[in-house]
């Protein structure tokens, strides 16, 4: 229990400092903030109406006021969902702006990330249970190459071959034009269909890792007492490879799990933004090139916090799986 | 990215006493010139001696950029869009400069990133995480939140905000973002050694000795990880050059300078696509894989230094 209470503060406590963290990046610079974007968007030879200042006053709240009374306000703020107006988008509110991005990303990574992770532990038990076989031998020698290749490149490249070359599939955006987005299967088709590139970008380095970590792990728990103690019993090959040494070997990935996501998401930035897809990617890319600081920031904070949750959903999970963890201090 | 977290784990778990071992190995005989003990057993690994004649092309393309580039990165007097020809091997850009030399101008940028925002990262991941691991008690309690916090906030957005906030952009504004974002792993993996070598008895020691907490930590507890401190040096290394090509990817960088990240955010961006310029689209993109994995096989020797298992004959 004492685990979980130590989980739920920390989670609290990482959700207070992600907030504060947001209230404080455009503050670092010193002066007015609000004057210093006015005065930025004015250099880049940009019109700057009316509408913009109120848009940046109301995301940086009354500069007259002492800081306290500016944090007290952006919290109370915050709280209550008032990100401000888009001014890249006006009228439309950010959190307008956001609610349509955010589930093209959800879905996008969260499906790359748990095809990632199925396919990286499969193989990974795999290698680990043949190794120094061929597969364990290939994947040992190549992983340092392909494991380093940039999403971003594979996406690229992806996008010049199937796209363009050879026109198998769209080569922007997240859906056909003639099916709006709703719950029909016309539209879930195409949408399934432009996200196919997208996500085989993530997917072709997506599952190194976990292999990786995945035989790492189990070569240890291979070598220990207890899976000794099952093959002197006599215990399939079968039951000794997945009940003994893959499920043990399994726990450390469920951290990992959520860890990832935040490197994944910097992934998706990029690969979004060379498809056009219509997720968080593009948004954030499209604020940062119209100065579009409302949003750009609120973004920020709707990422940070859904990699926080996937954090202690996985913290919260691992204590349910590994009664040692629940008992015991952690390190 | 994950894999290299992988190994920083599993060396923590590990630990071990550098320099004992190191003294042991250098007095064994039979060579004639004195090759310091880590050297050698770095060269030895099979995949580190191939990521070092790597890294040494790289480096060598990058000091000598000037010599073997064919012209200047700048130069737009020739024609744009071209493809690979005897006179532009790769090509030219949109603006008409030649592809092949910006690509070598490229090496230089990324490897000054890597360097300098590789050591300042791991500098902060070292203070930090020694003095959280050392002190242990209510200053581990405070500074391991905010390692936690560092390795939980999604690296690329929050260097995203921060770079358009930055009223100049340039190369050390980038180094300077990379650095203040990227330090949570090394700092959670030089936490996890220190606590481990702290219990020893030359650290029992040195305290009944009356010595310093900075002393201790910096001249006793350092000189024995310095393995992990390179590793996770070169991991962080690594990361910043991925980084960098990143950010410069989204438009961030610095517009003067010419890196791999630029490069492909033309390409993108210019319609090579269209034109079929797939030497454009493709080199920059294949150096930075090649330098990164450079990076990860030295550290398949260096990890072999404290961990005698990972050794080859």
């Amino acid at each position: 229990m004492v685990y979980f209470i130590r989980k739920v503060f920390f989670f609290l406590l990482t959700l207070w400092a992600a907030v504060t963290l947001n209230f404080i990046i455009p503050r670092v610079q010193g002066g007015d903030p609000a004057e210093a974007i006015v005065t930025k968007l004015t250099g880049q030879n940009q019109a700057v109406n009316p509408a913009q200042i109120e848009a940046i006053r109301t995301m940086l709240g009354v500069p007259d006021e002492p800081i306290w009374r500016q944090y007290i306000d952006y919290l109370d703020q915050t709280l209550h969902g008032n990100f401000g107006i888009s001014y890249s988008y006006f009228p439309y509110t950010v959190l307008h702006m956001i609610s349509e991005a955010l589930p093209w990303t959800l879905v996008l990574v969260g499906i790359t990330q748990i095809i990632s992770f199925a396919i990286g532990t499969a193989l990974g038990t795999w290698a680990a249970w043949r190794r120094n076989g061929r597969f364990d031998s290939f994947v040992s020698t190549f992983a340092a190459f392909f494991g380093t290749l940039p999403y971003f490149w594979i996406a690229l490249l992806l996008l010049y071959l199937f796209a363009f070359k050879w026109s198998w599939f769209p080569n922007s955006g997240g859906y056909d034009g003639d099916h709006p987005p709703g719950w029909n299967l016309d539209f879930i088709r195409s949408a399934a269909y432009h996200s196919i590139l997208p996500a085989v970008s993530i997917l072709v380095t997506g599952p190194i890792g976990w292999i990786m970590q995945m035989r790492n792990t189990m070569i240890q728990t291979l070598g220990e007492d207890y899976t000794r103690l099952a093959r002197a019993k006599g215990l399939s090959e079968r039951r000794i490879a997945f009940t003994y040494g893959a499920r043990n070997a399994i726990l450390p990935n469920v951290t990992g799990f959520a860890l990832s996501l935040g490197g994944l998401i910097g992934g998706s930035i990029l690969v979004e933004q060379i498809f056009n897809y219509p997720g968080m990617g593009r948004l954030m890319f499209e604020a940062i090139g119209n100065r579009d600081y409302p949003l750009i920031q609120t973004i920020f904070l709707f990422l940070t916090i859904g990699v926080l949750t996937a954090n202690f959903i996985a913290d919260l999970l691992y204590g349910v799986l590994d009664p040692r963890v629940r008992r015991g201090g952690e390190s | 990215m994950s894999m290299q977290e992988g190994q920083q784990i599993t060396l923590a778990d590990a630990p071990v006493d550098d320099l004992h071992r190191m003294e042991q190995l250098d007095e064994e005989p039979g060579s004639r010139f004195h090759v310091p003990a880590p050297v050698r057993i770095v060269w030895q690994n099979r995949k580190a001696r191939v990521g070092l004649v790597m890294l040494a092309i790289f480096a060598l393309a990058a000091i000598f950029a000037p010599v073997i580039a064919p012209y200047d990165p700048h130069d737009t007097s020739f024609f744009p869009s071209e493809s690979p020809s005897g006179d532009h091997w790769l090509g030219t850009t949109q603006a008409g400069e030649d592809i092949w030399s910006q690509l070598i101008w490229g090496a230089r940028t990324s490897l000054i990133i890597g360097a300098l925002a590789g050591t300042f990262s791991t500098l902060i991941g070292l203070v930090i995480g020694m003095i959280a691991g050392y002190a242990g008690g209510i200053i581990d309690d405070i500074l391991s939140f905010f390692i936690n916090l560092a390795l939980v906030v999604p690296t690329l957005p929050l260097m995203v905000t921060i770079s358009a906030y930055s009223q100049v952009s340039g190369i050390a504004i980038i180094i300077i973002v990379i650095s203040v974002t990227g330090w949570g792993w090394g700092a959670r993996v030089k936490r996890s050694q220190i606590i481990s070598l702290r219990e020893r008895d030359y650290i029992t020691a040195s305290i009944f000795a009356g010595d310093s907490m900075v002393r201790i930590v910096f001249r006793e507890i350092m000189p024995n990880m310095m393995s992990l401190i390179v590793a996770s040096f070169i991991g962080a290394a690594g990361g910043a050059i991925g980084a960098e090509a990143g950010l410069a990817f989204l438009g961030l960088g610095d517009p003067q300078t010419v890196s791999w990240g630029t490069m492909l955010m033309w390409a993108n961006n210019s319609g090579a696509m269209l034109t079929g310029q797939w030497a454009y689209l493709f080199a920059p993109g294949l150096a930075l894989a090649l330098l990164i994995t450079s990076l990860t096989l030295v550290n398949f020797g260096v990890d072999a230094i404290s961990n005698p298992h990972l050794r080859e004959e």
